[in-house]
């Protein structure tokens, strides 16, 4: 029996290990690929177009179907119900293409075979002949071909800016290209489809969104959705690419098995994953801002071009959140934000940490350049002058309430040492050399919410056994972030019981309807509050039943350690449990929440999309080789804003691994497409994310511990996988400073993202003229 | 024989039907159910596939982290297999690098973990007292896209510090091992499944034999670009034969350093960092340390990419090969060997057998290697540049250059602008001149051709640079190492 003083074991604002942490050391850890397959268990393998845009002329699967283990093919014409997983009603995404390809690697058929292996080999002895039209790549090219928008565009106005711009003192406009990026997650795309009886099939599905495939792949069956269950115990990384990228590949499985009566898993391989699943969306922003002699911003106006791809998908709301990310931490008195979201011939983006919101913040902060290297001021000191104060109106006419960087900036600036060490970089600069230095301190505020109000809700299930073990489900899934080890967390906390006691479930639409995709940082907020409302209608019973049975008054009722105390009885809780049952008490309940107060009217561009802000800042040095343009992360130091936080080793987790992931974005992960259309850079041998060595050399972690939500957040805590990400943009600004300084500062270096060294290099040599 | 036999943790393996193209990687996660060791890439990049292989050398069981998913199995004869299914701590629960990997929460989703684990662990046996800069050594060839990386070199750090080597299994039963990988060992294997075969020869003799009597044989050696041919384009290189075990002499005979074809980058290392210091940080960015465990030196000439990342190095040092056709041996400048993109002065039958490097102990050497990423990628713009200065005057020079022609090749301009010239500023910006007209690069997803023109002229001066002030700060340095 536990002593009663002795707090539990993995209760909320601890640092408490991942829930899978020793499954994940010893390989126990089971991924999709890792279940035990169903005896007779077949496989899918995708066919990719070889042309960036064309109308299929024939396909002929002669070689194809002659090959070893070869069951069939699959193509447009075989899909029983709708050829669509547009995830917002459009219709206009495919699962194989009819009658004309829209970007190099586009599905086109999916073999079936006894083995993957056979699949795979068979599916390239297939031929598709195409007839080429025009393909357009890049977002300019797009508007000036006339390709027109996947979805509407949105602009943001707050007073009049053509006027304010005129009015002001000074004015710089420019172009800023901003790169993709691909997720790489480690687990690739993968689903394994096992059919049932009459309509129905099962799924396991690396994804964020089960509830999407279930009714993506009723869709495409056309079943109702409750013949179709989709679980997901977790995922090796999702970062967004799997919040929508996988319903085609759950649907061709899912087709698949019902036609064949047998399991069918499909996987591809890391090539095709690459080519054939959407990224980040890269950015063309032209800026306008006008400014005056102290660097305080009077207005801006930006247009910002996205690569779409050929489809919508989620570029509406991600190119929405690149407006409400366009002022970064800063007031813009007049502005007028515009997005073009630009249809192209390439794969269709999607979500990826941040949602658009991080290309939106770096146009604020290359503009904040722009100011600074005009009048000759510290990037920091303009920052300071234009961060919002409270009560000040966003663009999209939010009024901001809970601001703290002046605070978190002024401390951050204190324990980085960041005036001592600017003037060393400054110095070091002023002797010349190869090795130039630079520096730069950047903030984030990030919108929490999704700005689809109606995502914003969760649910969540507990049963408590009669033995007293407790059983815990809810609609988020894990990817890595440590969700299922938080919302555990707060259960252990509400019937104060040891963690261990709580066990973590598969995430399943069985259990929990209609969820949202776990995204926009939202996991822990929507399904802690579901999974403790659940808890707290099992407490309230429980409460009535102690006071009942053991002659208290309620509220001499409480949850301790391990026990249940009723007046001066002290009960174990097993044994309350135990009796709970006898007395029949429903010791199973269902939880629910909806985040309050949101509300958002795209057609004014007004309203209050997000709950609350979470704020952080990190400053970044770095060494850059003039000769080669190569450079190294010397220094990051990070504060960052997590409320109260839940779980603060898993939060430096997510704070540690976002920043690195956001350098990466702006340093050496580079997207390229040949003049054919076809993406190059599709396997980790082509397209490089960070690896160890190219972590900062000094990594300095910190959680701004006084920070508490002011809305009434899951525990005061703040949403975390999304923010720090926007941080990665302080390497990039201390990568331009050092390329900067070889013209001695009279101009910021301007470079494009990524800033690879070749981009570094090709920007020193342009400013040495 | 007709068996290809291993050890697979605790379990023996005898296998007669195998392809020359079997992965190592589907073994486990499909024959055996060894899940654990997880497919990322398939091409060697990522390190998710990441086990320990255990060989016999001179030197004894030498455990080293490859990757499985372009391991293929002829090439796991008579080696020991580990995998994170064996790993565990002296009292049966975890190990310490495990234990250490949970309690700095160096896991997020996990997928990535295993093969760390398996790189941790190789590093954990070998160098107990790794720093900052060696566990970052260890880990170029594993990715981790969730926790940027911070928490697992404090794992490592840790786990290092906990010690216990040891009470480790593997020292433990390493006499064992050996002498049951010992006894797998001898004569030649002949596998096949259906029409397609693999040969693993006896010895050097038994190769030159074996390619005489089947000339279009693929050379199987590290497989660190032939696994890619199996795993990304599905090719059929049926025959093969495998050579990864052959051809390991290293020796050093007065200026000479005599290189067997199948020494792997790993095994160079040590007589690279003694005789050719200014090479050693360059080729420890040769691939991650899972290529370098495998990929041989021999084999990156013989497969005569444009980027393979040794031969710039060796063409000015000088370098010459043995090539072997049955009995008969000829011998080559390096340079010499690669006579257009894709072909190579290698007859039928013929393979290489050895590298001669000559040791400039007086000359001013300096290897450079210019890429996206510092790390595990594949080179831009890679420089081997040696010259010789007698009484102020450059007597000679030799500047071989990868990444800028289809292949490895000299920049007989800028060497022709050294030439004769005294040692000094003038001749070096000369030579970054006429580089411009040495080359025609091209361009593709690594770089343009602007780049790559402007870095090796770039190379030049900062050649220039390091000679004339030594210590002056012309290159990014990472940590220091312990």
């Amino acid at each position: 029996m536990k002593d009663d003083a002795a707090p539990i074991a993995g209760q909320a604002h601890q640092d408490t290990i991942h829930d899978s942490a020793i499954k994940h050391v010893t390989g126990r850890a089971d991924y999709t690929d890792d279940l035990v397959e169903p005896t007779g268990t077949i496989h899918a393998y995708l066919g990719l177009s070889t042309c960036a845009h064309g109308r299929i002329t024939g396909m002929d699967f002669t070689d194809t179907l002659a090959q070893p283990g070869v069951l069939g093919v699959l193509t447009a014409d075989d899909l029983p119900g709708v050829n669509d997983v547009s995830p917002n009603g459009m219709n206009d995404d495919p699962i194989l293409a009819d009658g004309v390809v829209h970007f190099w690697g586009q599905p086109v058929f999916a073999v079936i075979a006894e083995t993957r292996d056979q699949a795979r080999r068979a599916a390239h002895k297939a031929r598709i002949d195409y007839d080429a039209l025009p393909h357009v790549l890049d977002p300019i090219a797009a508007r000036d071909a006339g390709m027109g928008y996947v979805t509407d565009p949105l602009t943001l106005r707050r007073g009049d800016a053509a006027v304010a711009m005129a009015d002001a003192p000074r004015r710089i406009t420019g172009r800023f290209a901003v790169g993709g990026q691909d997720h790489f997650y480690l687990e690739g795309q993968i689903a394994l489809a096992i059919p049932g009886e009459d309509d129905e099939v099962a799924l396991h599905v690396s994804t964020q969104h089960p509830s999407e495939v279930q009714h993506m792949v009723a869709h495409v069956l056309g079943v109702p959705s409750s013949a179709v269950v989709v679980n997901v115990r977790r995922m090796g990384g999702g970062f967004g690419g799997k919040e929508t990228q996988m319903n085609l590949f759950a649907c061709v499985a899912a087709v698949a098995a019902k036609r064949w009566h047998r399991a069918v898993k499909i996987r591809p391989d890391r090539d095709d994953d690459m080519t054939a699943t959407g990224k980040r969306h890269d950015f063309v922003i032209d800026y306008a801002v006008g400014f005056d002699d102290e660097g305080r911003i009077r207005a801006v106006e930006g247009d910002l071009y996205a690569r779409c791809g050929f489809s919508a998908d989620l570029s509406g709301p991600v190119t929405d959140r690149a407006l409400f990310h366009a002022d970064n931490a800063y007031f813009y008195p007049d502005v007028r934000l515009s997005s073009h979201p630009m249809r192209t011939n390439t794969v269709s983006n999607t979500a990826f940490r941040g949602f658009g919101g991080p290309q939106g913040a770096i146009m604020a902060e290359r503009m904040v350049e722009e100011i600074a290297y005009a009048l000759g001021l510290d990037p920091l000191e303009v920052r300071k002058r234009n961060l919002y104060q409270n009560g000040q109106l966003t663009p999209y006419h939010q009024e901001v309430q809970d601001q703290i960087l002046p605070r978190l900036i002024a401390e951050l600036e204190q324990s980085s040492y960041y005036q001592a060490r600017r003037q060393a970089v400054l110095d070091w600069n002023a002797r010349g050399g190869v090795i130039r230095k630079g520096i730069a301190l950047t903030p984030v505020k990030f919108g929490i919410s999704f700005t689809a109000t109606w995502f914003n809700q969760a649910g969540a299930l507990i049963h408590i056994y009669s033995d007293g073990s407790i059983h815990l489900n809810h609609g988020g899934t894990e990817m890595g972030q440590g969700l299922n080890t938080k919302v555990a967390q707060i259960v252990a906390e509400a019937f104060q019981c040891d963690i261990s006691r709580i066990r973590i479930t598969k995430t399943t639409t069985e259990k929990v309807p209609n969820t949202s995709a776990t995204a926009a940082s939202s996991g822990t907020d929507l399904n802690g509050m579901a999974a403790l409302d659940a808890a707290n209608q099992i407490k309230a019973r429980l409460t009535a039943f102690v006071a009942e049975n053991w002659k208290v008054a309620e509220d001499q009722v409480a949850f301790v350690p391990g026990h249940v105390r009723a007046g001066d009885q002290m009960i174990v809780f097993d044994q309350v449990i135990r009796a709970a049952y006898m007395a029949r008490i429903h010791l199973s309940a269902a939880g629910f929440y909806k985040t309050p107060k949101i509300h958002w009217d795209r057609t004014t561009g007004q309203g209050r999309p997000f709950y609350y802000f979470a704020y952080g800042a990190a400053v970044s040095e770095v060494s850059v080789d003039t000769l080669t343009g190569e450079y190294v992360i010397d220094r990051a130091d990070i504060l960052h804003d997590v409320g109260r936080s839940l779980n603060p080793a898993l939060d430096r987790g997510q704070v540690e691994g976002a920043f690195v992931q956001g350098a990466g974005w702006l340093t050496t992960e580079e997207l390229w497409w040949d003049d054919k259309g076809r993406l190059r850079t599709h396997a980790p041998s082509t397209y490089k994310v960070p690896l160890a060595s190219d972590r900062p050399r000094i990594f300095n972690v910190a959680l701004a511990d006084w920070s508490e939500a002011t809305e009434r957040t899951i525990k005061r805590s703040k949403a975390v996988g999304e923010p720090p990400f926007v941080l990665g943009i302080s390497v990039f600004e201390a990568i331009n400073m050092a390329v900067a300084s070889v013209a001695d500062y009279r101009e910021p270096a301007r470079l494009d993202a990524p800033a690879t060294p070749e981009r570094v290099l090709m920007a020193v040599e342009r400013l040495r003229g | 024989m007709t068996q290809l036999r291993f050890l697979l943790n605790d379990t023996e393996v005898a296998l007669t039907e195998v392809a020359a193209s079997d992965t190592l990687l589907d073994h486990l996660r499909l024959t055996r159910r060894l899940t654990g060791t997880k497919e990322g890439c398939a091409e060697g990049d990522c390190g998710a596939c990441t086990v320990l292989s255990g060989r016999l050398t001179p030197d004894g069981l030498v455990y080293e982290p490859i990757n499985a998913c372009i391991r293929l199995m002829a090439s796991c004869h008579a080696t020991h297999i580990v995998t994170i299914e064996h790993l565990r701590g002296p009292d049966g629960g975890l190990h310490p690098i495990q234990a250490a990997m949970v309690a700095h929460h160096g896991s997020q989703c996990g997928f990535c973990t295993p093969g760390i684990v398996m790189a941790l662990y190789g590093l954990w046996m070998t160098d107990p007292k790794a720093g900052e800069a060696e566990i970052e050594t260890a880990l170029q060839g594993n990715i981790c896209r969730c926790t940027g990386y911070a928490p697992i070199i404090r794992a490592a750090q840790a786990a290092g510090a906990a010690g216990g080597q040891a009470q480790d299994a593997l020292a433990r039963e390493r006499e064992a091992v050996a002498a049951r990988l010992a006894g797998m060992r001898g004569a030649r294997v002949s596998l096949a499944r259906g029409a397609d075969r693999a040969l693993i020869p006896t010895d050097t003799d038994d190769l030159a034999a074996a390619l005489l009597k089947e000339p279009d044989s693929t050379l199987v050696a590290g497989a660190t670009d032939v696994g890619l041919w199996v795993t990304k384009f599905m090719r059929d290189i049926s025959p093969a034969i495998f050579i990864g075990h052959l051809m390991k002499d290293i020796t050093v005979e007065g200026d000479l350093i005599r290189l067997g074809a199948g020494v792997t980058y790993s095994e160079a290392a040590p007589v690279i960092a003694r005789h050719i210091p200014q090479a050693a940080e360059y080729w420890q960015r040769i691939g991650g340390w899972q290529v370098r465990n495998v990929g041989t030196i021999g084999a990156n000439i013989a497969n005569g990419s444009p980027i393979g990342d040794t031969p710039p190095l060796l063409i000015a040092l000088d370098a010459r090969i043995v090539l072997r056709r049955g009995a008969d041996r000829r011998e080559m400048p390096l340079e010499d060997f690669f006579i257009d993109y894709g072909k190579q002065d290698r007859q039928p039958g013929e393979f290489v057998e050895e590298i001669v490097i000559p040791i400039h102990r007086a000359a001013r050497t300096a290897a450079y290697k210019v890429s996206k990423r510092r790390d595990s990628d594949i080179t831009a713009v890679a420089a081997g540049i040696r010259v010789d200065v007698a009484e102020g005057i450059i007597t000679d020079a030799r500047l071989a250059f990868g990444g800028m022609a289809g292949i490895p090749k000299r920049a007989r301009a800028a060497e022709a602008a050294l030439r004769g010239q005294p040692f000094a500023e003038a001749a070096f910006d000369a030579a970054a001149r006429a580089i411009a007209g040495d080359f025609q690069p091209m361009t593709d997803m690594r770089a343009s051709a602007e780049y790559r023109a402007t870095v090796a002229r770039n190379l030049i001066r900062r050649f220039w640079l390091e000679q004339s002030e030594p210590g002056l700060p012309v290159r990014l340095r990472l940590t220091e190492r312990a």
